[in-house]
């Protein structure tokens, strides 16, 4: 089946089968900064935006968007290099595996929350897990990136 | 992973339920999150998307949610965050993560009756009914003891009432399953509670309610906070007696029920204002 997709402002056409997620779709396709986690979705490793809106790219039919906007990280380099460097400078990159879905989720945050609270950061990024570097550095660099910091 | 041979975004609840019947494995998808853990092999799947039933709407004596309306909506609408104490809003706030909340549905958890569910409970202390294409206008506490049918969830369907309402619930980790919660709602001095996660599907305990409306009565009118504490515990008895528990990885079925009454306790308070 046939679907077009614009993807990070690109306009594709993509061959899906009716059973395929999104998440299988845009590696296939070579959006690689997409992966997935834990196969029991709630990871948010897989996080792209539909219609700019964060969702998880494994449990969304491929089919569905068809006609629709898909942005990865791929598509938003320059906000994901300077969340990149802040998590680097705070030593919260130990492996960086769950690093392209945490990113999209924070700057979808961004668009979204205003000066947030701490509580509004973490009600935010709740579904953003890290198995690995820990959650305390991840925060003082998000909370720069928010320019919310003490 | 479930599979599908095709897949089809109708663009009519007609044309949908028309597709659905004409196979035994045709199968709606909605939000997919639950879906995608199982191996249900469907014949075409039927994707609700462009029927459009993405819809918070105020009809002016309820509140209605369509169907693929997404949990996220309901966590953020202001018209469910200023109606029903707001619970419903509470209630899927700690559902996994926003990126979830975006992508599953109000008519794939209602239609699909999970036990775990966070948003049946509240609703089902709510005056609150299901609209089914086929089946028509179901009040939920009928819905919810209804076996599946090859039907479709158009809208869910809220009475707008002077309640105070509260939704409580125990986790182990935020963002995870609860592991047991609760509801209670107060309409002109009648109780409604109701007690998911059991883990079995929510339901009532109407004499719980009962015993809470008439005792409360009568607390109100001495304002002993001492009262309150007593009747709680009460009710925490009936409620024990009244809905059964049981044990799975996630906890036993005598912890649920210690825990449930400390969520009723914590839910009279938060309806009594004290």
């Amino acid at each position: 089946m046939l679907i077009h997709i614009v993807i990070n402002g690109e306009k594709r056409k993509i061959h899906c089968g009716p059973d395929d997620m999104l998440m299988e779709v845009l590696r296939d396709a070579g959006y690689k900064s997409v992966k997935c986690g834990c196969d029991t979705t709630n990871c948010g490793l897989c996080t792209v935006w539909l219609d700019d809106k964060p969702v998880l790219s494994c449990s969304v039919p491929a089919m569905r968007c068809n006609n629709r906007n898909v942005t990865t990280l791929e598509g938003v380099q320059e906000e994901a290099a300077l969340i990149g460097s802040l998590l680097v400078d705070e030593g919260a990159d130990q492996c960086g595996f769950c690093s392209p879905g945490l990113i999209m989720n924070i700057i979808a945050m961004k668009r979204e929350l205003k000066d947030p609270t701490e509580e509004e950061i973490l009600h935010y990024l709740a579904g953003n897990l890290c198995r690995c570097t820990g959650y305390m550095s991840q925060l003082r660099a998000v909370k720069k990136y928010m320019g919310v910091e003490e | 992973m479930f599979t599908a041979k095709d897949y089809a975004m109708p663009q009519s609840v007609e044309e949908a339920y028309e597709i659905l019947t004409a196979r035994k494995t045709n199968y709606i998808v909605a939000g997919c999150a639950w879906l995608r853990m199982g191996s249900r092999r469907i014949n075409t799947a039927v994707d609700l998307s462009e029927v459009g039933l993405d819809f918070i709407n105020d009809t002016g004596d309820a509140i209605e949610m369509g169907a693929m309306t997404s949990y996220r909506s309901v966590e953020t609408s202001s018209l469910l965050q200023e109606n029903f104490s707001g619970i419903l809003s509470r209630a899927v706030a700690s559902i996994i993560g926003i990126q979830f909340r975006n992508v599953v549905t109000v008519g794939g958890s209602v239609y699909s009756r999970f036990g775990f569910s966070d948003f049946l409970t509240p609703l089902m202390v709510l005056d609150t009914s299901v609209h089914m294409y086929k089946d028509g206008v179901l009040p939920l506490e009928e819905f919810m003891k209804m076996p599946y049918t090859k039907d479709i969830l158009v809208k869910v369907s809220v009475k707008k009432a002077p309640v105070i309402a509260s939704y409580q619930m125990f986790r182990n980790a935020e963002a995870d399953f609860p592991i047991v919660n609760l509801a209670l709602s107060k309409t002109d001095g009648r109780f409604k509670v109701a007690v998911g996660a059991r883990p079995g599907r929510a339901v009532l305990a109407p004499e719980t309610a009962g015993y809470l409306t008439r005792a409360l009565e009568d607390f109100r009118n001495q304002k002993d906070p001492k009262a309150l504490d007593e009747n709680a515990a009460q009710a925490g008895k009936i409620l024990g007696d009244e809905v059964g528990f049981g044990s799975n990885m996630r906890a036993a079925a005598w912890y649920r029920e210690k825990i449930a009454k400390v969520l009723l306790k914590r839910a009279i308070r938060e309806v009594e204002g004290c």
